[in-house]
């Protein structure tokens, strides 16, 4: 028997996500997937992981667990939840070993939303039509189709041994100025004064928000002619405005196909921004070319790549960073570049 | 086969990731045919970058890596299958998902109608002046087209309901409807997964086929875009036996290749 985590509080929402299972949703299998994906593979990098290995997604409020079996070395990354190893407060955006009877504890999200728990090696637990990501109402993935309850086992896959590795603030995710968006598919149901409306208005995050997507509270967004069209495939972005003329931005749990016409899909370089999102947050959106968002898809990859290349090795929690070993990780310089931090492929 | 008189496809964009290509804006049995010759013409081209192909009603959403095939390639290739062939051309076994391995066919799906099975069947009767035993019979003797999977895992939106019961949906959807049922909406017939899900649909009965089951390695799905379905009534009494056997992996549903 390998190392596991017990898990003994589930949390709010707790569910095991990946980068999401893709070939289904012509058989109207919505992809699911990390709401975040780029804390995601911030997460997995930390522990040396492949980007896309399955992480716990934690929503607003983290887990607690026990190891048993066997040493972890684990890491979180995304929202700002308190950390605590053994009652003792320990950082995010770093990895951690645990000994087995050490005690993980998640709290409550200070900022953001959603934060992402990877271990080394990623979870023992077999894909269903080629993911792990967890999909409640298909009742597939992560843990028997459903979210971390209390008393699941969650087996750990590989080795523990390995580089603690942590990624210094200056390199972590950051999403400023407006949400940028492709119009169309059916812009063309809409006025100009609305598609005007909609790029200039500020929209609130209302509290009907989860994985399946975000209604947006703001100025009614004017039809030009009916709201209905006959149903179409829907994408992670999409941006439906229903009768109501209110944006209604589905994300990853959302249903394939759907009835409203689509104004704008969110680039997927800016959709993590929406998947840290919380009620009462206003987001601005912006208009760019299909080819200037694939030109963003390009950035958004030499950022993650970017992240990976920052990461630098520590010192076990609790043991004094000796100066030979920043030198040697390069943390002198790390900090120096910190000003422009993503300009580096 | 229709190409002549037939207008190119519109193609509209849907962020970096994804090109719609657009047949029309209604549901047309000719429409939804172009929609699926194409996804099975470009399901065998094999792209590199493709990441998967969404057929529906009247258009095709293509999900592409624009890290690895530009919008305005795939633009070039899906314009290059323009016509598409009508011949229902198989796919098998491609990457951009589970096709069927079979390409498209019949399937013959038994049917457990009225009564628990299908609380609005008496309903539906009344509303057209018909018996029940002729709302049975019309539904059961119709041929029916899968115009698209959607909206839960494995749920069937099928055209060719016969006129005489076209009802329109309830005013009242219900939150949750009993997995399995046979329902009809519209000018529209469906079958759903063994799933409760919300609807706003007639119930006419329920069928023991699971046509979505995760854990069925070899075929999760049993239908797809294209394919027949004729229903077969069962006597009710028949109705808990064959949905043990299908509990126990049986298909139950017989397929005809086409």
């Amino acid at each position: 028997m390998g190392a596991c985590l017990v898990i003994d509080r589930p949390g709010l929402f707790s569910s095991l996500q990946d980068f999401g299972r893709f070939g289904y949703q012509r058989f109207g299998i919505s992809a699911s997937g990390a709401m975040d994906s780029l804390s995601m593979q911030a997460a997995n990098l930390l522990v040396g992981n492949g980007r896309g290995e399955a992480t716990v997604e934690l929503t607003m409020l983290g887990l607690s667990a026990v190891v048993e079996g066997g040493p972890l070395r684990l890491a979180l990354a995304g929202a700002d939840m308190a950390l605590a190893i053994n009652g003792t407060a320990a950082d995010g955006w770093r990895a951690h070993h645990l000994a087995p009877g050490d005690r993980l504890e998640i709290g409550a999200a200070r900022h953001g939303m959603r934060a992402y728990l990877a271990i080394a090696g990623g979870f023992d637990i077999a894909p269903t039509l080629g993911s792990r990501s967890t999909h409640s109402r298909s009742m597939i993935g992560g843990v028997d189709g459903r979210a971390v309850r209390a008393g699941d086992r969650l087996p750990a896959r590989g080795e523990s041994a390995g580089p603690l590795l942590a990624l210094p603030a200056p390199y972590r995710p950051r999403g400023e100025g407006p949400i940028r968006v492709v119009l169309g598919p059916q812009d063309d149901f809409f006025t100009r004064e609305g598609i005007a409306t909609f790029l200039s208005a500020r929209y609130r995050v209302s509290d009907k928000v989860d994985r399946m997507g975000a209604q947006m509270e703001g100025p009614a967004i004017a039809h030009a002619g009916g709201f209905n069209i006959v149903s179409d495939g829907i994408m992670n972005g999409s941006i439906q405005v229903p009768g109501n003329g209110r944006p209604l931005i589905l994300l990853a749990d959302r249903q394939t196909t759907g009835g409203y016409p689509k104004i704008a899909t969110v680039i997927g370089p800016d959709l993590w921004r929406l998947g840290q999102a919380r009620p009462g947050d206003e987001f601005a959106f912006t208009a760019v070319t299909a080819e200037a968002a694939a030109l963003a898809a390009v950035e958004h990859e030499r950022r993650i790549a970017a992240m990976a290349a920052r990461m630098i090795e520590c010192a076990p929690a609790g043991a004094a960073l000796s100066s030979e070993s920043l030198l040697a990780h390069n943390l002198i310089g790390g900090v120096c570049s910190a000003l422009d931090p993503m300009s580096e492929p | 086969m229709k190409t002549a008189q037939a207008l190119p496809p519109r193609l509209l964009d849907a962020g970096e990731s994804g090109l719609v290509v657009e047949f029309g804006d209604t549901i047309d049995e000719q429409v939804n045919r172009e929609v699926i010759a194409l996804a099975d013409a470009l399901d065998a081209l094999q792209l590199d970058g493709v990441c998967e192909i969404v057929p529906t009603y009247r258009s095709l959403l293509v999900l592409f890596d624009p890290l690895v095939l530009s919008r305005e390639a795939l633009r070039g290739h899906v314009l290059a299958l323009w016509p598409p062939r009508a011949d229902g051309r198989p796919s098998h076994g491609t990457r951009h998902g589970p096709s069927h391995g079979t390409g498209h066919g019949t399937w013959r799906v038994p049917v457990a109608y009225g009564g628990e099975h299908g609380v609005d069947l008496d309903h539906v009767a009344r509303l057209h002046g018909l018996t029940t035993g002729e709302v049975i019979d019309l539904h059961s003797r119709a041929e029916y087209r899968v115009y698209m999977i959607g909206f839960a895992p494995g749920f069937a939106y099928l055209g060719g309901l016969d006129e005489a019961i076209h009802t329109s949906r309830r005013t009242d959807p219900r939150l949750k409807t009993p997995p399995r049922s046979i329902s009809i909406g519209g000018r529209q017939a469906a079958v759903s997964p063994p799933l409760e899900i919300p609807s706003g649909w007639h119930l006419l009965g329920q069928t023991p086929v699971r046509t979505y089951d995760p854990t069925r390695a070899e075929r999760p799905f049993l239908f797809a875009a294209g394919d027949t379905i004729r229903f077969t009534p069962v006597p009710q009494a028949e109705y808990a036996a064959l949905c043990r056997a299908a509990e126990a992996g049986e298909i139950i549903a017989e397929w005809e290749p086409a």
